[in-house]
């Protein structure tokens, strides 16, 4: 039986934070049946993410180096793990499930007519390969048996803890050739407008969430503020954006952002399954609402029955208060 | 495009475990292809031709195509399944020989536009799939469509920021939402959808290895939500919450 290969996910060296979690995942995985975890890193700007994967148990690190793997482009991403497979013949093949993750991952799967399974949260390795996955954004999971010469899939976000192998060791180093036609070209990225410094939706540690309660786009003035005092971000619900009072970069939910603050507070918020999904990751769950049977209500952790007109600028004089005393 | 039951809905699961229980539920286009509807009737507008919507899945999505018509396409195509055992793989080939089917009539279609992933079975796959087999360049994740001179502009967001992309057509864009607010029928656009002739293709693809066992809720999250009180003077008890969690 063949390794469990994982796709390191990286933006021009930097590599994707849920990373990690699929090496994690992998070691688990490889452990089912005594077989070794191994990973492959797509161009020379990935070369020094190496030691790190041998803290998380790659027994080698297969590095690519091509003059078209410069920079990110899907079909070349594809093209390459679809050539790996062949060479290298690992049983399984994972990356995060994230935007990036799923679409390198279906463009191998499209080459190499495999299955392709996205946002796995459980595998079980027997007889036969048989995957737990997220579907309806988590409102339901999936139990289906996966047959197939190899195994494609991605390790769901927030699924898995990440945490290093007890026993590291240092990753053995190998370089895989590939043949690129320059037709994968035709999806490379051709300009980026970097982010402003700051924190984003998905890492910020403190997000403030409004929903329909709002109001308007006028009533995220008082979220703002809370959201600034915290060192956090807003956030909000498909109501909001269907309603235009904030652009759908702020959306949390299924077709949204995922987030996994330290804190969300949920303003006016009613809790449908779709925002639920994408605020569950959440370590604490503060909800303001003037309906004590709302479910983000009944869900969080915490809760205010409250107008949030009144309670966020209340909190935040609070915070001021106690900082300034 | 794909039929789902509409967003934030409860989706509850038969007794055997192995279907959706659609009774009680509301269908509608999954959220990303409905903004990939908005982006080809948009550019229609911009730059004439015409855009088809086609869907494969029971008959009764000819209900979401003709409201896609209604919101601007020319056309639509149904390819009717009467089971759910259409993995990603078996939809991808019936959808590339459908369309393949309508290109050997009528010509090359510039531009196949999907959702990112369907909100139902969120495999990501299907258009990724399809653009392979057509041998066409394809970006996921458009949050930013533009077409000029032959060429797709395609925007989406990263990690880092907003990457582009330029696809020479025939391309393939996976579209998300947020990539424009797509638009209610009109009148003349409801009564034209009644008209419109909906096409049938049967579909054909052989199945692919993913089979689907059973469907299950998650298990619940027993919360013993801790009520901190009414109104604005539980400001105090909130940022008391604050500090025990350390973010304060």
């Amino acid at each position: 039986m063949g390794s469990v290969l994982v796709v390191v996910e990286h933006d021009r060296g930097s590599p994707a934070p849920a990373t990690l979690e699929a090496m994690t995942a992998a070691r688990t995985l490889a452990g089912q049946t005594g077989v070794d975890v191994e990973a492959l890193t797509i161009g020379a700007a990935a070369d020094d993410i190496a030691a790190e994967l041998g803290a998380y148990g790659a027994a080698v690190v297969h590095r690519v180096h091509h003059e078209l793997l410069d920079d990110y482009g899907p079909e070349a991403w594809g093209e390459v793990i679809a050539q790996a497979v062949v060479a290298l013949g690992p049983s399984v093949v994972l990356a995060t499930g994230t935007d990036r993750g799923n679409e390198f991952m279906a463009q191998a799967a499209a080459r190499l007519d495999a299955p392709f399974c996205a946002n796995v949260t459980e595998f079980r390795r027997g007889e036969t390969f048989e995957v737990t996955r997220v579907r309806w954004g988590g409102s339901l999971l999936e139990s289906a048996t996966v047959t197939a010469d190899v195994h494609l899939a991605s390790v769901a976000h927030h699924s898995t803890d990440a945490s290093p192998a007890e026993t590291p060791s240092a990753a053995a180093l190998s370089t895989l050739t590939v043949t690129l036609d320059p037709s994968v070209a035709r999806t490379r990225i051709v300009a980026r407008v970097e982010r402003e410094a700051g924190v984003t939706l998905a890492t910020a540690p403190v997000v403030v969430g409004g929903g329909r309660g709002v109001g308007s786009a006028d009533g995220f003035a008082a979220l703002q503020e809370l959201a600034d005092e915290l060192g956090g971000i807003v956030g909000c619900s498909r109501a909001v954006t269907n309603n235009g009072w904030r652009n759908h970069t702020d959306q949390v939910g299924q077709t949204g952002t995922r987030i996994a603050p330290d804190v969300y507070f949920a303003c006016g918020i009613s809790g449908a399954i779709q925002h639920w999904v994408g605020a569950m990751a959440s370590k604490h769950i503060i909800a303001v609402n003037t309906d004590p049977q709302a479910n983000m209500v009944t869900k969080a952790g915490y809760a205010v029955i409250a107008d949030l007109h009144e309670m966020i600028p209340a909190i935040t004089e609070e915070i001021r208060r106690r900082r300034a005393g | 495009m794909k039929r789902v039951p509409a967003p934030g809905a409860k989706i509850n699961v038969t007794a055997d475990g192995r279907h959706v229980d659609t009774a009680n539920l509301g269908f509608t286009m999954s959220p990303h292809e409905e903004c990939a509807v908005e982006a080809g009737a948009q550019l229609v507008e911009q730059h004439g031709g015409e855009a088809t919507v086609l869907t494969l899945g029971p008959v009764e999505a000819e209900e979401q195509v003709r409201y896609a018509v209604s919101v601007g396409m020319q056309r639509g195509v149904v390819l009717p399944i009467t089971d759910d055992d259409w993995d990603p793989q078996r939809t991808a080939r019936a959808i590339t020989a459908a369309v393949g089917e309508l290109e050997a009539a009528d010509g090359p279609f510039d531009l196949l536009l999907f959702g990112n992933e369907s909100a139902d079975s969120g495999g990501f796959q299907v258009g990724i799939r399809v653009a392979h087999a057509l041998g066409r360049p394809m970006v996921n994740g458009a949050k930013g469509l533009t077409v000029a001179d032959g060429v797709a502009h395609v925007e989406r967001e990263a990690d880092a920021g907003r990457e582009a992309y330029e696809l020479p057509l025939p391309a393939v864009v996976g579209v998300k939402e947020g990539l424009n607010l797509p638009r209610y029928p009109t009148m003349r656009g409801r009564l034209a959808s009644k008209k419109a002739e909906v096409a049938t293709i049967e579909p054909t693809g052989e199945p692919g290895g993913l089979v689907t066992d059973r469907l299950q809720s998650p298990p619940e999250r027993v919360s013993q939500t801790v009520v901190l009180g009414h109104g604005p003077d539980a400001a105090p008890a909130v940022v008391d919450v604050l500090e025990e969690i350390g973010v304060l």
